[in-house]
């Protein structure tokens, strides 16, 4: 809770937040060495074991990792103000970039040579799919063994798929299943 | 005003039951915004996927502001952004204490790994209704080419995605056309 020893942290926070949104490729967790980089490192807004908690604390909560912990910090270091300059630092570029650049994808997909482009990045967006969810699958095989993993996913797969319940319930359900079972049982092999 | 709540909702649930930062919250999004609303062909879904892979900055926001945008312009992109980033953020700002006493208690640990083999499957899903959408609009030949190539590519030889997504859009300028 120390003050932030930059005069102006408005503008270090808008530029370290725009740095990280522009280099950080890959999604939210691929950017949390870039975060650290430059609240740890380069403005000590935070030092190590204050950068590992709230990383802790993020990982608590659902939803992007990548726009909990600049609004943290922004907060932290500026207050209200502070934190919605450190998330639209951190977003805004490459939603305008995204929204500019489809729309005019979009404005000439009747031309056969942008159609055919729209067409060959569907196996490429499959593969990288197909590695988010090896990735996925390979995390959940080390914390809860592959049993247990195939038969959660088995069963939240027919449920989904099968009887066409919506995946909110199923999460729903497996979070609270998480949160109210007693801790003290011994975890899955 | 309807479409509005619709995307708040849409990109509200996904951000408020997906653990495991933004890639995890892609297959709940695609159940929305396709699946539940049919705002987006698979196509173009597929084609919003690859741009948002291509370009830096988190992934869940790209995707929430170009959804947002393509179904009720700017006001639409707020939305959705709004949905993915504030109910979290404020959680976090307004239970930090109870969420400090609690960020190494193993019943937090369990929701986020017993979520995980749920959203493996649904990425599995995903993968699966990609590889058929290949099937249907660039053909098999053609799918299995471009799913080989930037398979060696992103794995074996660890490619920028963004290089990636550009050699596949020249190959479908050229060839697929």
């Amino acid at each position: 809770m120390t003050p932030s020893p930059d005069k102006a942290p408005f503008s270090a926070l808008f530029w370290a937040f725009t740095r990280i949104g522009l280099l950080g490729f890959g999604g939210g967790p691929a950017m949390i060495p870039l975060v650290q980089q430059e609240v740890v490192k380069r403005h000590a807004w935070l030092n190590d074991e204050e950068f590992a908690d709230v990383l802790a604390i993020g990982n608590t909560l659902p939803g992007p990792i990548a726009t909990k912990m600049p609004g943290y910090i922004g907060y932290r270091v500026a207050g209200a103000t502070g934190c919605a300059i450190a998330v639209t630092a951190v977003i805004l570029p490459m939603v305008v970039a995204m929204i500019a650049l489809l729309a005019l994808f979009s404005s000439y997909r009747h031309v056969a040579w942008i159609h055919g482009m729209g067409q060959a990045v569907v196996p490429v967006v499959m593969v990288m799919m197909g590695q988010l969810t090896l990735d996925f699958w390979n995390k959940s095989r080390l914390a809860l063994g592959w049993a247990v993993s195939l038969a959660m996913a088995m069963v939240a797969g027919a449920l989904i798929y099968l009887l066409g319940v919506h995946p909110g319930w199923v999460i729903g359900a497996v979070l609270a299943a998480a949160l109210l079972r007693p801790s003290s049982r011994r975890r899955a092999p | 005003m309807l479409v509005y709540w619709e995307l708040f909702l849409a990109f509200f649930i996904p951000n408020i039951i997906g653990y495991g930062g933004g890639p995890a919250i892609i297959p709940l999004i695609e159940a929305e915004v396709v699946g539940r609303y049919g705002w987006m062909s698979p196509q173009e879904f597929a084609e919003t996927l690859a741009l948002g892979n291509a370009l830096p900055s988190p992934i869940a926001t790209k995707m929430a502001g170009y959804v947002g945008y393509d179904v009720a312009g700017i006001g639409g992109a707020l939305v959705a952004i709004f949905a993915t980033v504030v109910p979290s953020l404020l959680l976090m700002l307004g239970a930090l204490g109870l969420l400090y006493r609690h960020r190494d208690s193993p019943r937090v640990k369990r929701m986020s790994q017993w979520v995980r083999p749920v959203i493996a499957m649904m990425m599995a899903w995903l993968t699966w209704s990609f590889f058929s959408e290949g099937l249907n609009s660039a053909g098999l030949l053609h799918t299995v080419l471009i799913g080989v190539a930037s398979a060696i590519a992103l794995l074996h030889f660890r490619t920028h995605p963004a290089f990636v997504v550009l050699a596949a859009l020249v190959y479908g300028g050229l060839f697929l056309s």
